[in-house]
């Protein structure tokens, strides 16, 4: 939404007040309709809580298995003043970030590879066809195994999870760069790598970022799914800590930190995407 | 493209393709090669084939044309009559099947900096400024400088984008944008400009002034151009010659000599000259022949 209350061209020559009216009036509406929307947003969060806290008071569902907020918030609070939180939550977010921005890069990477050898990309599309069709996390336990349970074993789960469809993507983005940037570059005398540096590249880096908004939302299932496997600490293990002592009051408090975790990091990419491409 | 008028309101009774004529024609020719030693672009029994998966095909064949030094040619002709083809081949992106291409007498083998292109649309970059743009070639020939960069300002300013130099293409409008192409094309300094339909995406306004600007360049500059177009009225007004090509297979059809009256007036005023309506109509019932006899 633009700032402002000048319009962007009446303002200057033309001075007719009835005209400037107009852009008021449009915007006044559109403040109006963007706030009727927030506040029914607000609204339905409102109730669903409240529904739930009565739900969960009242004895309607089993307090056991659903829990209600105020016990929740009030697990989170306590976890956070006592610190007991921040460990989990720091190695979560760290295997995630180091997920995503890793399966990114090296997905590129790989893209890139692919798009320079046409022979390469020929002969390794079967087996990216049949990797990128299996359900990858089916190879955690092959991961632990080699790579120990810890961090190095959910970081590769997460990038076996990432780095095959950035390829796909990337790759597929590199072809569709249209053909005559590349002729522009060829007239000049540039050779492949100009080709790639000076068109493919720059032509695919919005694709290229905008994967890392998808990435870090599957950083996510592989970072959870790999704790569930292995880890001794993290919000994924709080979850499975939770679950087998039967208190899930503590699984549903990871599950709102997580909410909020993941939500926060896909805003900052999206920031960090607008920041990057603006000027196109 | 349409003609200006229609062709049946001539009342030339002359045949189109008056054999006295077309002599005449081709004598002009002749003595143009001989007094011309080195011809700036030279093909020599050109056949170009295209294999696909699918089929193979000839798309040129018995190619055979000299452009001199200075002179600005057109090739006009049906779709598929390889005009294309024929720039690449000239501009190094494609070799020959058969024959062979020389430009300055040297063997085509692989773009040069000595030939300029310039595309149907500008297709700057939009992730670079104008002056970025401009200067692109001179960055992958290395020969980015401030010296370098300076000139091409300079070329900016003379064509009228002094202050654009850090805007982005989508700032511009469609003619400053192909100006800017031309600039970008002009900065390596190529004495051979091949202009692919430059004016094709044009509104017919800027179109008009963009031909002007590139004829003016052209001569000012002593430089060789090679137009192909679709606009047969355009091909007339900006030429020394007008080559007809017939398609599938492509080869040369008919070489027309622009008479100086038109070719040495401004593209604008060139369709007003004498003899303007008369040429016209004689290259387009060529054109309509040809299409006649394809499939």
């Amino acid at each position: 939404m633009e700032g402002g209350s000048e319009p962007l061209t009446g303002g200057k020559n033309m001075d007719a007040e009835w005209i400037n009216e107009k852009w008021r009036e449009h915007t006044k509406n559109k403040k109006v309709s963007s706030r009727l929307v927030w506040s029914t947003q607000l609204a339905i969060l409102i109730a669903c809580i409240v529904l739930w806290e009565l739900a969960g008071r009242l004895r309607w569902v089993d307090v056991l298995i659903f829990s209600y907020p105020s016990k929740i918030g009030r697990q989170i609070v306590n976890d956070a003043l006592n610190g007991e939180l921040w460990p989990h939550l720091a190695m979560t977010v760290g295997e995630t970030v180091v997920g995503f921005l890793l399966g990114t890069l090296v997905g590129t990477l790989l893209a890139v590879l692919i798009w320079w050898s046409p022979f390469l990309s020929k002969v390794l599309d079967p087996y990216m066809v049949v990797f990128n069709s299996m359900p990858k996390v089916a190879l955690g336990p092959i991961f632990i195994v080699l790579f120990g349970a810890g961090f190095t074993a959910i970081v590769i789960t997460t990038l076996s999870i990432t780095v095959i469809v950035t390829t796909l993507v990337v790759f597929n983005s590199f072809n569709e760069v249209d053909r005559n940037y590349i002729k522009v570059i060829r007239t000049f005398g540039g050779n492949r790598r100009d080709i790639f540096l000076k068109a493919i590249f720059p032509a695919s880096f919005p694709t290229i970022v905008s994967t890392l908004k998808v990435n870090v939302g599957m950083a996510w299932v592989g970072v959870i799914v790999g704790e569930f496997l292995v880890a001794k600490i993290g919000l994924g293990y709080l979850i499975v800590y939770g679950f087998q002592v039967f208190n899930f009051t503590l699984v549903l408090s990871s599950l709102v930190i997580i909410a909020i975790v993941a939500t926060a990091m896909y805003q900052l990419v999206v920031y960090i995407e607008r920041k990057l491409i603006r000027e196109r | 493209m349409e003609p200006l008028d229609d062709p049946n309101d001539s009342n030339d009774p002359n045949d189109p393709n008056d054999p006295n004529e077309l002599n005449e024609a081709s004598k002009l020719y002749k003595t143009a090669i001989e007094a011309d030693i080195k011809p700036v672009v030279e093909l020599k029994n050109v056949d170009l084939v295209y294999v696909t998966d699918r089929e193979v095909l000839l798309a040129l064949t018995g190619m055979n044309l000299n452009v001199h030094s200075g002179e600005l040619v057109s090739l006009v002709g049906p779709s598929g009559c390889g005009k294309t083809t024929l720039l690449s081949l000239i501009a190094g992106l494609m070799f020959p099947s058969r024959g062979e291409v020389l430009v300055h007498s040297h063997k085509v083998n692989g773009p040069s900096p000595e030939v300029g292109y310039m595309l149907q649309q500008d297709y700057l970059f939009p992730w670079r400024t104008i002056l970025s743009n401009a200067t692109l070639g001179l960055e992958l020939t290395k020969r980015l400088n401030n010296d370098s960069r300076e000139m091409v300002i300079e070329l900016l300013e003379g064509m009228g984008l002094g202050n654009t130099t850090e805007l982005y293409p989508h700032q511009l409008s469609g003619g400053m944008r192909q100006r800017v192409a031309l600039v970008r094309t002009l900065a390596t300094n190529p004495d051979l400009l091949l202009l692919d339909e430059p004016f094709s995406a044009l509104d017919y306004q800027t179109k008009l002034q963009l031909e002007d600007l590139v004829v003016d360049t052209l001569r000012q500059r002593g430089k060789t151009g090679i137009l192909v177009t679709h606009d047969l009225s355009e091909a007339i007004a900006v030429s020394d010659r007008v080559i007809v090509l017939a398609a599938k297979p492509g080869k040369v059809r008919t070489i027309y000599d622009i008479p100086d009256n038109i070719r040495l007036a401004q593209p604008f005023y060139a369709r007003e000259e004498s003899g303007f309506n008369e040429l016209f109509h004689e290259i387009w019932r060529d054109l309509e022949t040809l299409d006649g006899r394809g499939e």
